[in-house]
């Protein structure tokens, strides 16, 4: 609370982004853990709740004469304009905000003032609900080939590694000290994911510590018995993440890649993928681009093409793709690494476990598969989403980009995922937001020192409660499909800018009416009119009677449209609000209320040119 | 017949069909009139049958003495046919190349065409100007039909029946045609319920250089407006271009004429732009090898999608003077053949929730399209492929199209019908059965005698079978007024025409039946809820009947 001067400023202006006229007057709150922004009107005003943690940007823009501008971009993608009257106030504001979004240490993330109301075993409940030893005994792990090795059993070997890993049973500690010894970091090569169909594993580690020229007998060891611990193939793939040129460049560091000539039986490739600067400056190009006023179509597109975001976007497809197919279908093995093998080699194992193991692509499949590839593996949260004061430099989009690939996924597989988009963002905003204890820290030592599963809530027993708000309606787990190893088509038309993600806040340019949630809303519905069918038909029973039998009429609704399409309608609406649950669902979002409406449509003009600006435009130029 | 004497080669064995995401097809390839069959000769195997005029341009090229021959088609498919023989490629290659460029209207297929089905109701008399006109005069009296038209005589590609304010008898039509470029005098397009705001369109005024003024014209507008208040003419060209076409004897509005008159110009783009425009789209999305900058910078070099959004910005904004402005609109560009009635239209689909139905569709095309003289023939003469020399052709409709298509896709429960039934409007109107979209106005039309001796596609759409494929179970009548976004994020490439043949759709269609299936299942449970319910309460009252006495 040190850090509030000013807890509450009135008469504050919001800006709409996209530049029009129209702006609102509310006041402004600040709390220990929220920034709130609440309108004055008498009727519906509307509310705006900001997390700290979520804030990335705030600035203080030159003064005007309404007021002191400030801006706030969120990591979740919200861009917020205030212009607050006062220069001072404004001043408190951004100080404040500055100190709150960005603390110096992990105690003053919110994760250890949240406390909701749960008792304490629900807490500890909370942080049992996912095992990674379960994880790893439903891949069939360990068996006759790969076992738990206890080698960096108080993080002695690698600090960023956790403790429980898996390696072939040949290899011996010696050789894994040795291998671990000429690797980045010290992260040697270990199992990611089994695929037990074709006994073939997804291996991961950092990149060799090879040099022009130095070699490893025992790195050489350890892969050629990853590769042996395969049956069904001869050779494995060593995936390099990086440019090719990046990992050239490391060799003058005393680190690069295997020497194919060193190692045998392997089949060494690199599928560039840039570095976590590149990408950051990428996304920070989308961003700008989106927040442009008066944005044109064509300089939408070549802003989207300039920042080189889905190039990169389709680059760890690709891996993916690639990944999933050797392993699926060729049966190899694969061990991936990039740099450090925290950032690159993160995603192209967990996309690539996702594309061949159903179990990833439901709801509770997926929080393994984060928890597995990136938290336990050490992905660096901490840095890549700056949630502590630090180097600027070390925050990175590597998670963001991700759940993107995760997204275009779902919408070429729309059947074969049990979350729908909401379960994405909604993953993504807590990464971000510091609410619960997953995700703080950059590994799972770090996780251990601060005692984080004692001090705080875990964010997986809070989705599985809410998981029906994540549900994919058209998901049917008895679909032969959804047991397919899937192959994204990645042709460049197939990816496109995701909008309910960089766009999350801005509901203008949403689709106003939601299709999903209206399938969603009535696949529930149908569940329970199942239940009161059923509970309907014990009750005629039981009076001694056969329940009838509706004669399904195929053309019913098709004549009847035909003619009259209003009265069917009608008649469809009268019987739905007659049954449970049957809420009225077809709500017009947005577009309905005509004020509504005008709101709506005016900040899309003003972007081309402000309507009324137009009109004028307009009336002079008839008299030249 | 001339036909025969196009046809060197009817028929050849041994020809193999590729065509994407299917397996190839051998068989035989017959050459008819109208037709290129393709034919397995075994049963139940599909069979290709392919218009002449679907096809936009080919190509051949030959390995040995194996002819092949690319067929690119008006719908945007390629089909490649392997034919052995270099003869007989090289005959049915120029036959098909005389056939699919048939000079004469008459030739075309529509001519030949004998309707397999039961016409139930004839889609010719389907939408008549009448019955339009008859919905009208239960809202106001302030209009009435004129006739002035009926011998095409006052203006060639007006309707022989318009629409024009009571005050305004038929001279002074005939005076305001002579002010108005082809004759096109302000008639009315939409008359909005909520306010009584309307929507008119016409061509440019012929004032010339020296600002001619025409009284009656004036008049004509004026009698539109409601005491004390204003109107807005959207002039679909820019300031400049509206100013170079007084060189031409064309024009626009002066304000001192008009003073009851806002004028706002929206640049929309026409003929050989949006042409090329589609031709640069088509061939980014056909080419799978593209990295993702280069089909990104295609994308952007074909301006598709800025079209699409200037487009619906000067519908919204014409929609807006309507509805929010309570203002009557004018909307003209040079001719008021092309964008003119790509916003009036669109305008219309934003405010009258009739319109958004399949009939209320039927019947804004067959009004703001064919009866208000979009030159079709012209237009959709070539697709996006063919090279020959480019005259009046321009993806006109494509472009409406696609703009509904947007807004379906942002009000996606707000449509009855679904993205199938504006598909099936582009093809019918490049190549079709059907005699609908031949011509270029009502006049043409009458003379080429369509209605006698051609089938109406609103014949065959509106059969039951034919209907239930283009209904969107979405659908929930809305009544209220739809404001679409023109975000630059918000518009997308129309993968449905653009993408059709270029990628698999199985898991899109698979997801589709599914929505399709929850909500018939829906209906289903909803219905026998109900009838147990009913069976329950009947029985309930029997038992108390019987226990009462």
């Amino acid at each position: 609370m040190e850090h509030i001067r000013t807890p509450k400023v009135e008469q504050v202006k919001l800006l709409d982004r996209f530049g029009s006229n129209k702006s609102v007057i509310g006041t402004l709150y600040l709390t220990a853990t929220h920034l709130i922004y609440r309108e004055v009107t008498t009727v519906n005003p509307k509310e705006i709740w900001i997390m700290h943690h979520h804030i990335a940007v705030v600035e203080k823009l030159p003064l005007t004469t309404v007021g002191c501008p400030l801006a706030i971009r969120c990591k979740d993608f919200r861009v917020i304009h205030f212009i607050i009257p006062r220069e001072r106030d404004c001043h408190d504001i951004y100080n404040s905000l500055l100190k709150l979004s960005c603390p110096v240490k992990y105690d003053d993330l919110y994760a250890f003032a949240f406390h909701p109301k749960k008792t304490e075993y629900e807490r500890e409940m909370g942080w049992k609900v996912i095992n990674l030893t379960d994880e790893y005994s439903r891949m069939g792990i360990p068996n006759a080939i790969w076992q738990l090795t206890d080698v960096n059993r108080s993080y002695k070997i690698c600090d960023t590694y956790p403790t429980h890993l898996y390696v072939p049973k040949s290899v011996s500690k010696p050789i894994i000290v040795g291998s671990s010894k000429f690797r980045s970091k010290g992260r040697f090569p270990t199992l990611s994911y089994f695929y037990q169909q074709k006994q073939a594993a997804i291996c991961r580690c950092s990149q060799p510590l090879s040099g022009f020229s130095a070699r490893c007998l025992e790195d050489e060891h350890m892969l050629q018995a990853i590769s042996k611990a395969n049956p069904n193939s001869h050779f494995m793939y060593v995936m390099d993440t990086r440019p090719k040129l990046n990992a050239m460049a490391n060799r003058a560091a005393g680190k690069g890649y295997e020497n194919e000539d060193n190692y045998s039986n392997i089949r060494f490739q690199f599928v560039g993928i840039e570095n976590i600067h590149v990408m950051r400056g990428s996304l920070q190009k989308v961003s700008e681009v989106c927040g442009t006023k008066a944005l044109t179509s064509n300089d939408f597109l070549s802003g989207l093409e300039s920042s080189g975001w889905l190039r990169h976007i389709k680059a760890v497809l690709d891996a993916a793709a690639l990944l999933a197919k050797a392993v699926g279908y060729d049966g190899a093995s694969v061990l991936v690494h990039c740099s450090d093998g925290w950032d690159r080699t993160t995603q192209v194992c967990s996309l690539g476990s996702l594309l061949l193991d159903p179990y990833y692509r439901t709801i509770k499949g997926f929080m393994v598969l984060i928890e597995k590839d990136w938290i336990s593996f050490g992905h660096k949260f901490a840095d890549r989403c700056g949630q502590l004061d630090g180097d600027t430099k070390e925050v990175s989009p590597v998670f963001t980009q991700f759940i993107e690939c995760v997204w275009h996924i779902t919408e070429q597989f729309p059947r074969v995922f049990e979350f729908s988009e909401a379960y994405l963002l909604e993953i993504h905003g807590h990464v971000n937001s510091c609410q619960f204890g997953n995700f703080i820290g950059n590994c799972q030592k770090e996780r251990e020192d601060m005692n984080i599963k004692h001090k705080t809530h875990s964010l997986w027993s809070y989705l599985l409660e809410n998981q029906h708000k994540y549900l994919n309606p058209l998901y049917d787990p008895n679909l032969p499909c959804v047991h397919e190893v899937i192959e994204p088509n990645t042709v460049a038309f197939n990816l496109k800018f995701w909008r309910s993600m960089y766009h999350q806040f801005d509901k203008t340019i949403h689709p106003r009416q939601s299709q999903l949630g209206l399938v969603l809303s009535l696949s529930e519905q149908n569940k329970q009119l199942e239940i009161e069918v059923k509970k309907l038909e014990k009750k005629i029973i039981e009076l001694g009677e056969k329940p009838r039998t509706v004669i399904k009429k195929e053309s019913f609704h098709l004549v009847s449209r035909l003619s009259q399409t209003l009265k069917t309608t009608d008649k469809m609406c009268k019987e739905r609000q007659s049954t449970p649950g049957a809420n009225p669902i077809r709500t017009v979002e947005g577009g309905n209320i005509p004020e509504d409406g005008c709101k709506d449509l005016k900040p899309s003009f003003s972007k081309a040119e402000p309507t009324l600006v137009n009109l004028e435009h307009g009336m002079a130029k008839m008299t030249c | 017949m001339e036909f025969a004497e196009l046809i060197k080669t009817p028929r050849v064995d041994g020809a193999i069909l590729h065509r994407p995401f299917l397996p190839r097809v051998e068989g035989t390839l017959c050459l008819t009139g109208h037709h290129l069959i393709l034919s397995s000769r075994q049963d139940n195997s599909e069979e290709l049958w392919l218009l002449h005029s679907n096809i936009d341009a080919i190509e051949k090229r030959f390995v040995g003495t194996l002819g092949t021959i690319t067929i690119k088609c008006k719908d945007l498919r390629i089909i490649q046919l392997d034919i052995p023989g270099m003869e007989e490629c090289l005959n049915i290659a120029s036959s098909i190349e005389a056939l699919s460029t048939l000079d004469s209207t008459t030739l075309m297929y529509p001519f030949f065409y004998r309707p397999m089905f039961e016409v139930l109701e004839d889609g010719w008399h389907s939408f008549l100007p009448e019955h339009e006109y008859t919905l009208l005069s239960a809202m106001t009296d302030e209009w009435r039909l004129s006739y002035v038209n009926k011998d095409f005589t006052v203006c060639p590609s007006y309707p022989p029946i318009v629409m024009v304010p009571k005050s305004i008898d038929d001279e002074i039509l005939k005076k305001v045609a002579t002010f108005r470029q082809g004759g096109r005098f302000p008639v009315l397009s939409y008359y909005h319920k909520k306010n009584g705001m309307v929507m008119m369109y016409s061509a440019q005024p012929l004032t010339g250089t020296n600002g001619r003024r025409c009284k009656e014209d004036e008049r004509l507008i004026n009698a539109t407006l409601r005491p004390g208040k204003r109107g807005y003419i959207i002039d679909t060209r820019s300031i400049t271009a509206a100013q170079q076409a007084r060189a031409k004897g064309g024009g626009f509005e002066q304000e001192a004429h008009y003073p009851q008159w806002r004028r706002i110009h929206k640049s929309i783009e026409r003929y050989h732009i949006l042409q090329e425009s589609l031709i640069k789209l088509v061939e980014a999305s056909n080419d799978q090898s593209h990295n993702m900058d280069r089909w990104l910078s295609k994308l952007e070099a074909s301006s598709w999608l800025s079209h699409i959004k200037e487009i619906l910005t000067t519908a919204c904004l014409a929609a807006q003077c309507v509805d929010r402005e309570g203002a009557s609109v004018l909307v003209h560009g040079s001719e008021g053949i092309d964008s003119t009635l790509q916003v009036t239209s669109l305008a219309r689909i934003i405010l009258d929730p009739q319109s958004r139905t399949i009939n209320g569709f039927e019947a804004l095309i067959e009004r703001e399209w064919l009866q208000a003289g979009h030159p079709f023939q012209q237009r959709c003469a070539q697709s996006a492929y063919s090279n020959s020399k480019q005259k009046n052709e321009a993806p006109t409709f494509l472009l409406f199209l696609d703009c509904c298509w947007q807004i379906q896709h942002q009000f996606p429960c707000s449509f009855e019908f679904n993205e199938q039934f504006l598909i099936v409007l582009f093809e019918h109107a490049y190549a079709s059965q059907f005699g609908t979209f031949l011509g270029n106005n009502e006049n043409e039309r009458r003379k080429l005698k369509l209605q006698q001796k051609t089938v109406s596609l609103w014949s065959w759409v509106n059969r039951p079978n034919e209907l239930e494929k283009y209904f969107n179970p979405l659908y929930e009548a809305n009544s209220l007024v739809i404001w679409p976004s023109v975000a630059p994020q918000s518009l997308q490439l129309w993968e449905g025409v653009f993408l059709r043949w270029n990628r698999s759709s199985k898991y899109l269609d698979e997801a589709w039946d599914e929505i399709i299936h929850i909500i018939e299942y829906n209906k289903d449970l909803q219905a026998k809820v109900n009838a147990l319910r009913r069976q329950l309460a009947e029985l309930q009252t029997d038992d108390g009947e019987l226990e009462s006495p």
